[in-house]
């Protein structure tokens, strides 16, 4: 059984003969542990290749479905249906002079843009992206997600301190207040999920749903955790910052929010950051509630693609999600910052606790 | 907890001030504590112009003080110069007249919900309402060529009568407008969020916007059933069926409301207007009455001289533009240009009112409220 990326690395690497010739040169002269660095960068040099793309195709992805609902077209121009758009409008921006305000930090107002875009590749390392696809199963994975996604706040707070604009420290002491309340019910609600499968590493935790109740539902936790599901769904919107919850941005209230000053690669840069969380965020939904990579014909595909198929699953199950929030965003105004703690307060963080009540009841009794 | 004031100055150039409009702000964290508007930024002397040109060379220039709705500005002015010369206008030249103002009074709803749904960060409906928006400037290029300043409205008529196929294309029109308002509603009315940002959010009471002078669906958000269609008729206004609509709550939804109604009622005025359409001339002279020809365009524009001499005199002449009481006070001397114009513009009375609604409300509510107040800075500033 292929447990990581490494592995999976090194057996597609002895499947084609080259992986033991190698490892005997590195071995002859004793550093043998260089090897394994260089399949490991290799490993994240994909993944960092495959965020990238990713991101690029979400946004275009994002202005077609906003075109969509609008009525629009949306970028044509640029590849065919404006697939190139993306390329273009990195060059823009690289193109762009680099402007820091006279008055701003220019320290933290420089390093900003990297702490919020380092934690959005970070939380990719425990997400399984389809059987044996994942950089390191950690025995606390989903912990270690939700450690490092509280990261991001800290490096909008910079940013907005940094500037020294009023509306950026508005948008993002907005971004920190919103963050830890919703962050609890985040929690909250993922806990409810770990109770049935007793361990935090998300490889348990897909490997839980795989299978059916009756031949016919799949065993995801949707079913049995409706409630923590759309909890979840709903703290997961607040997480990454979109409309109905963009107080980061508010642009109609505060320019940009935090990002006000930022132009050229640091605009880009959070950017970039937005639409990886938007990616890993999804992903995370997916891989706690839709079943992540598992789907029940996934026993009947032959072994050697079963990498691929459930990576094809994961990614489409991802897509439903990142589609839903993004037709969200054209349809629903975006709600008062109080209201939104109110919500986040009074309102989902009883009903998470709730909900971990009854699940641990009913776990107790044995109804599951 | 003693904390600083801050001092925000939002505006001139802000994401949602409509144009350049400026805001100071004295606030306790988020909370308005005092809200001065700053105006002027877009002021071009149209008054003054006023005494510099001739009576027809002015009637570009009203096109725009509101720029959204320009139809209501060309006539307030022209009604105004003919009751001041007596001028005697067709009764086809009246129903045309109609059907631009209520087709613009639609235009400048959708624009306003649009951009109040803009700032609350929905985006879609200002598409929509700009879709249909743009089948409105497609009748309006077809009548006068021009999509937003029209100076279609003359004194005596209108510059060209109603070209062939209008009328069946503001038909499709108006069925097309009566399915989408459904799907406004549909998207918007019973939205959770919106309901939450919008009830109870800038509420003026019927006493007090009355106080500040507040007119058109401002006014009528707040209970006061007041609109000049009826209550000082003009045009053919009296001949039509049309029900004034108002709620009583006074706040940010109830205005908001008032505007789509606004919207259904002049979908039926249109309707009545288009059926019940009188052939004939569409302009007259001042010397020699309603035009004895029917002749090309070209002929019918200058049927009415460019220049005249009303007699000296002085009227203030109002209607019901689509933001409210839009008032024009027209002085002659007797010569060929007027010795004063001064222009009573909805959107300046309805904007005082802003800092009495959201002392002590938060900014976003600031922008809820002041999309429902709908202004325009051309029309503020002049």
């Amino acid at each position: 059984m292929i447990a990581n990326a490494y592995e999976l690395i090194v057996y597609i690497l002895t499947l084609l003969g080259v992986y033991e010739p190698v490892l005997n040169i590195f071995q002859l002269l004793g550093i043998e542990y260089v090897l394994k660095i260089i399949i490991v960068l290799v490993e994240i040099g994909i993944l960092f290749v495959f965020v990238l793309l990713t991101v690029m195709f979400l946004t275009w992805m994002e202005r077609k479905v906003v075109a969509m609902v609008q009525a629009r077209y949306g970028p044509m121009v640029t590849g065919p249906r404006g697939l190139l758009q993306p390329v273009m409008d990195g060059i823009k921006l690289i193109g762009k002079e680099d402007i820091v305000p006279a008055k701003a930090d220019r320290w933290v107002f420089t390093l900003a843009p990297f702490i919020v875009f380092i934690p959005a590749l970070l939380v990719f390392i425990p997400l399984p992206f389809g059987q044996s696809l994942i950089i390191s199963d950690l025995r606390v994975g989903l912990l270690y997600i939700i450690a490092i996604s509280a990261v991001s706040p800290i490096a909008i707070l910079l940013a907005g301190w940094a500037s020294n604009n009023k509306y950026s420290l508005m948008g993002a002491m907005r971004a920190v207040a919103q963050d830890i309340s919703y962050t609890i019910p985040l929690a909250l609600a993922a806990i409810a999920v770990v109770m049935f499968t007793g361990s935090l590493s998300t490889v348990d935790i897909v490997n839980a749903q795989n299978g059916t109740w009756f031949g016919v539902i799949p065993r995801w936790f949707i079913f049995l955790q409706p409630l923590g599901f759309i909890l979840f769904l709903i703290a997961s919107i607040a997480e990454m910052g979109r409309i109905p919850f963009d107080f980061q941005e508010s642009e109609s209230e505060l320019v940009a929010g935090f990002f006000t000053e930022y132009s050229g690669m640091k605009f880009a840069m959070f950017f970039l950051a937005e639409y990886a969380h938007l990616f890993s965020v999804s992903g995370i939904i997916v891989m706690l509630f839709l079943g992540g990579w598992a789907l029940p014909i996934l026993p009947f595909v032959p072994a050697a693609l079963v990498q691929l198929v459930s990576l094809g699953v994961f990614l489409v199950k991802t897509y439903a999600v990142i589609f839903f929030a993004m037709w969200l965003r054209d349809t629903v105004p975006r709600v008062r910052i109080d209201q939104l703690l109110n919500i986040g307060w009074k309102i989902m963080i009883p009903l998470a606790l709730l909900n971990l009540l009854v699940t641990g009841f009913l776990i107790t009794a044995g109804v599951f | 907890m003693e904390t600083d004031e801050l001092l925000i100055n939002m505006g001139p150039v802000h994401p949602s001030t409509h144009g350049v409009l400026r805001f100071k702000l004295r606030m306790d964290g988020e909370i308005i504590k005092e809200c001065t508007p700053v105006l002027g930024y877009l002021h071009r002397g149209t008054e003054k112009l006023g005494e510099m040109k001739t009576y027809l060379q002015f009637i570009p220039y009203t096109d725009r003080l509101d720029y959204v709705s320009a139809f209501p500005n060309n006539y307030v002015f022209v009604k105004a110069v003919e009751e001041l010369a007596g001028i005697e206008v067709p009764l086809r030249a009246e129903y045309i007249r109609v059907i631009t103002m209520e087709l613009n009074r639609i235009v400048n709803h959708l624009v306003s919900i649009g951009s109040l749904l803009m700032d609350l960060g929905a985006a879609t409906m200002i598409m929509w309402g700009f879709r249909e928006r743009e089948n409105a400037l497609q009748l309006f290029e077809k009548l006068c060529g021009a999509r937003m300043t029209f100076n279609y409205i003359k004194p005596g008529g209108v510059r060209e009568d109603i070209p062939e196929g209008f009328i069946p294309q503001l038909n499709e029109f108006l069925k097309d407008m009566e399915k989408r308002i459904e799907d406004y509603e549909q998207l918007i009315n019973s939205n959770e969020i919106f309901l939450m940002r919008m009830k109870n959010i800038g509420v003026i009471s019927a006493q007090e916007a009355v106080n500040y002078g507040m007119t058109g669906p401002t006014l009528r958000g707040s209970g006061v059933d007041y609109d000049l269609r009826r209550y000082e008729p003009y045009s053919i206004y009296p001949d039509l069926d049309f029900k004034v609509c108002s709620r009583p709550e006074g706040d940010s939804y109830a205005r908001y409301i008032v505007r789509i109604d606004e919207m259904k009622e002049s979908l039926h005025i249109l309707r009545q207007v288009v059926d019940t359409m009188p052939e004939g001339k569409i302009v007259s002279n001042p010397k020699y009455g309603i035009a004895p020809m029917t002749g090309t365009p070209s002929a019918v524009s200058t049927y009415f001289p460019r220049i005249f001499t009303p007699p000296a005199g002085e009227v203030y002449s109002r209607i019901e533009a689509p933001k409210g009481e839009l008032g024009f006070y027209v002085v002659s001397d007797g010569t060929t240009k007027p010795y004063r114009v001064k222009i009573r513009s909805p959107s300046f009375c309805n904007l005082t009112a802003i800092p009495k609604m959201v002392v002590g409300l938060k900014i976003p509510d600031l922008i809820a409220a002041f999309g429902t107040i709908d202004v325009v800075l051309g029309d503020v500033d002049r």
